[in-house]
């Protein structure tokens, strides 16, 4: 090239990036300079962009921590204020904190419940019924490649109330990042390469159309320090679904663990390498060296995935379990354990997080009315949130009828599958059941675990506590709280042709609303439908480290008012599973009527 | 200098006009291209596993028959390796041969009709152009699960001006320079494609920028790579063996050359050469301590060993050829006990 020809080459550039300069930044008053047509097409996409990504940030929180020590992100679910953030975000900022709104405005929050396994925290702002929320996705169908956009708080730039919005793709699903300790570990999460910094931890990240698929809640770091090296992580949002109800029960959530460890076989199978003979896996059949091959719906090819999977279902879950021995192949369905026992949790996340009772330190001591919205229980992030979901139960249940004038002797007789008669009669004093030509007795007086050892005597003792609910409702049964929400089974036929006939356990897809009641050292689990009220099933647990007894109710019906079932179901360890058909209640039979 | 101001003047203009094509399909994800590119990607351990050694890297299949492009680094010291494809398929890999100046190696694996890249269908790229980086980033995929991939641009097309810790990189070629964070621990091996998941580059090594200290992120063009990796699958740029079958009755040794390599303390310790003997053919033949043997006639010579197992191969009484690592020089010397 010669020295004139780099001249003029020179000129040449400097007018086009003087046509440039001017189209960019006056872009209206020279439209004709622009030279660059951008297509219709692209503008729309443009604008849709931009809309998507408003509206989705609407329901972006920053929360600050006390005293403006750092702070994280959140997002909106509920229009009356309930925000999903993570744990280690509310970690240490007592039980309220003030977070901020793309509004502009600030609002006071409380601290609703934690999952300190899963890093997720509930919080409520209050002040208002319609705030925005986020649209939720079904994270299952999040594929790698796809766009995504996550939106935060990152190094709490937010001083304007205004958050960071960051783009990328999804880099990977269902992957498993181990906890610290048995804390913070996220199963079956999102990977994204859109920036995640500290601050960023419980934003949102949701997908091109704008709606929920995670939390944002941690990213690979090592060498080259505490920033963003594309390689975020979110936890996703129907690992979240799961917990949500147990959340807004105000406790401090526990995850599931099967009671028994996997490994991988010669061939590449996972085996059952351990199982503790307390567990319900074992009481269910689940055996040492069994071939697990499905777990909770999907099919298990890894140990990684089994601990993906296990990973996203909160201590007493249930989930169809199959498995394979020298050929044969069963399914069962397993009620999770925890990870923790109940103590362990509690210290675990009190000693990070210092006292839950209101921090005075830093912010105002709340009014009166925030004071309500937080009561102190040791196992429990608020147990006001508790309360409330015992209530509202309660008062759905109640949609049934007033058993509370019922006090008295109920005496129900019924058939079993066989044509047999069988009267129950059930009094607070004693109870009995008669069937099969023998009778069984129940005196709550004596010791419960004394009398558990038949699983007739121990099917009584539950029907014996379904009255006492009935009649006496949460606040009298006993030490009662509010569970969250678990999927139910139910007692059905059995599909398979080879036991047709049989009565089998399924799982469904509806969720209740689960009371857990403790009598002295028998636990109950009480499952009610939430549209009706209709107890469900019931979970009795008469001693530790015993199989469950359950009861399914069946076919509601009214009878004076009441809303009773016309078929209940016996499920006791071991045994077949016993169904009655109610044919008449009594509600107060005179007690010398009873047996 | 004048290519400089040319770049420098139009990339503003470049970017600009990209800008326009690329947003139309920005709202569209890259599902598809992922999903064709996850299974040409594979996971390879190996050794390392200490403080800030990873014992783990990426790399993709080019061919159906199992030949496997990576970086050369310490993951591969012990000869094999275990290769993991997408699918979950666990191998025992072998290193088929390196080439030490690009410092990329071939692994083959005993499998067949497998989803390959054909290396001589590579694109090249512009400054501007969409890229999708795939690799096992941070070890983060074990077993069946996909590979991570992130997403960016090509920043610039120039020559690699890096050094690893103290020392300069040994590759000094071109490379793309991305705006993605590419190059973290484990990533290198892995591949770079534009966005419909044809291949550009292979990801480079953890390096950082020579004058500014920053962590780089880089891929090697395909086309750098296709001569090497072809070399090796052809029988060329092999491992020297460590072991000689036939010994000549009075062999060669460094010694007689008047080489002193470190001292031999694990299976790989690399061949530097430790102290050069006065008057000796080595300091004639201007060889200098700290040099590296990286090749005895032909054959990569990765250890003390397979120096002294190559020299042995060859009477004292022949010439013998030796390639060395200067800094980021190679130089090849011939050699002979009476010279």
């Amino acid at each position: 090239m010669t020295d004139s020809q780099i001249v003029r080459a020179l000129a040449r550039a400097i007018r086009w990036i003087c046509l440039i300069c001017a189209s960019t930044l006056n872009p209206l008053t020279t439209p004709a300079l622009a030279q660059v047509e951008v297509s219709e097409a692209v503008l729309e996409a443009e604008r849709q962009r931009i809309e998507t990504i408003q509206r989705a940030s609407a329901a972006t929180i920053s929360v600050l921590a006390p005293g403006g020590n750092g702070g994280g992100s959140g997002v909106l679910v509920t229009p009356d204020g309930f925000a999903l953030t993570n744990f280690h975000v509310v970690q240490g900022n007592g039980s309220f904190m003030q977070c901020t709104l793309p509004d502009g405005l600030l609002y006071e929050s409380v601290l609703v419940g934690i999952d300190p396994v899963g890093d997720v925290a509930l919080i409520k702002l209050l002040g208002r019924d319609d705030f925005p929320v986020a649209e939720i996705a079904d994270s299952d169908n999040v594929q790698p490649g796809q766009r995504c956009f996550a939106v935060g708080n990152p190094f709490i730039l937010a001083t304007n109330f205004q958050p960071t919005v960051t783009t990328g793709i999804i880099s990977g699903v269902h992957r498993y990042q181990y906890p610290s300790g048995t804390l913070l570990e996220y199963a079956d999460c999102i990977q994204t390469d859109a920036a995640i910094n500290p601050g960023n931890s419980g934003g949102p990240l949701f997908d091109a159309a704008g709606r929920l698929i995670g939390i944002n809640g941690r990213g690979s770091f090592e060498k080259r320090g505490r920033v963003n090296v594309g390689v975020g992580y979110a936890i996703s949002i129907n690992q979240i679904l799961h917990f949500y109800d147990h959340l807004l029960s105000g406790r401090i959530v526990d995850h599931a663990t099967l009671g028994a460890t996997v490994g991988t076989g010669e061939s590449g199978e996972v085996l059952v390498t351990n199982i503790l003979e307390s567990s319900d896996a074992y009481f269910q059949g689940l055996r040492f060296n069994d071939r697990v091959l499905k777990f909770a719906g999907r099919d298990i090819t890894s140990v990684n995935q089994f601990k993906n999977l296990l990973g996203i279902f909160p201590r007493g879950w249930k989930v169809p379990v199959t498995f394979e021995r020298e050929d044969q192949t069963r399914e069962i369905i397993v009620r999770l354990t925890g990870v923790h026992a109940e103590q362990e949790l509690i210290e675990l996340t009190a000693g990070s997080r210092g006292s839950m009772e209101i921090s005075t330190e830093y912010i105002e001591v709340p009014d009166d009315e925030k004071q309500q919205l937080y009561e102190y229980r040791a196992g429990f992030a608020n147990y006001h949130f508790n309360l409330q979901k015992q209530q509202d139960i309660h008062e759905s249940f109640l949609q049934n009828g007033d058993f509370s004038t019922s006090d008295e002797m109920w005496r129900l007789n019924g058939v079993d599958s066989s044509g047999n008669e069988v009267v129950i009669a059930l009094a607070d004093e004693q109870s009995g059941i008669q069937m099969d030509g023998e009778t069984w007795l129940f005196k709550p007086s004596d010791e419960f675990s004394d009398q558990s050892g038949s699983p007739q005597i121990r099917a009584l003792m539950g029907l014996h506590l379904w009255r006492k609910m009935l009649v006496y409702g949460p606040g009298e049964y006993g030490d009662t709280i509010s569970f969250g929400s678990l999927p139910v089974s139910r007692v059905e036929l059995a599909r398979d042709p080879q036991a047709a006939g049989q009565l089998v356990l399924q799982m469904t897809d509806r969720k209740a609303d689960v009371l857990k009641a403790t009598r002295g050292i028998t636990e109950t689990y009480f499952y009610f439908e939430p549209a009706t009220g209709h107890l469900l099933a019931m979970d009795l647990f008469p001693d530790v480290d015993v199989p469950a007894t359950e009861i399914h109710f069946s076919d509601y019906q009214i009878h004076d008012g009441l809303s009773v079932p016309g078929m209940i179901d016996l499920v006791t360890p071991g045994s077949q599973i016993q169904r009655i058909e109610l044919k008449r209640f009594e509600f107060s039979a005179p007690v010398d009527g009873g047996d | 200098m004048t290519t400089k101001v040319w770049s420098a003047l139009f990339l503003p203009v470049a970017l600009f006009l990209c800008g326009s094509e690329s947003t139309c399909a920005q709202e569209q994800g890259y599902e598809v291209a992922v999903s064709m590119t996850q299974p040409k990607i594979v996971k390879i351990t190996g050794s390392g596993g200490f403080r800030g050694l990873e014992a783990y890297q990426s790399g993709f299949l080019i061919s159906e028959d199992g030949f496997i492009l990576t970086v050369w680094s310490y993951v591969l010291d012990s000869g094999t390796v275990t290769v993991t494809l997408n699918d979950g398929q666990r191998f025992e890999g072998t290193l088929a041969g390196y080439d030490p100046q690009i410092e990329i190696a071939v692994i083959k694996i005993e499998a067949d009709g497998l989803p390959c890249f054909n290396l001589d269908a590579a694109v090249t790229a512009q400054p501007g152009s969409q890229i999708l980086a795939f690799s096992n980033l941070f070890g983060v995929a074990t077993g069946d699960e996909q590979a991570s991939v992130l997403h960016g641009h090509i920043a610039a097309n120039t020559s690699l001006d890096a050094r690893q810790g103290t020392r300069d990189s040994t590759y000094q070629g071109d490379v793309y320079i991305l705006d993605a964070i590419t190059n973290n621990p484990g990533a290198a091996g892995g591949v770079v494609t534009n966005r419909r998941g044809e291949l550009i580059g292979l990801i480079g090594k953890e390096l950082k920028d020579k004058h500014s200290g920053n962590w780089l992120n880089f891929c090697i063009p395909a086309s750098q790579l296709s001569g090497s990796a072809l070399d090796i699958r052809s029988g060329k740029l092999i491992l020297a063996d460590e072991q000689n079958s036939d010994v000549p009755a009075e062999p060669m040794t460094p010694e007689l050359l008047g080489i002193m390599l470190v001292p031999d303390v694990i299976r790989r310790t690399p061949p530097f050469v430790d102290v050069v003997v006065l008057d000796s053919p080595a300091s004639r033949a201007d060889i200098m301590p700290d040099d590296l043997v990286v090749e005895v006639n032909g054959s990569l010579t990765p250890s003390c060993r397979t120096v002294v197992a190559a020299m042995g191969r060859v009477d004292r009484d022949s010439p013998i050829e030796v390639t060395l690592q200067r800094g980021t020089e190679f130089i090849r010397i011939e050699l002979e006990v009476g010279r």
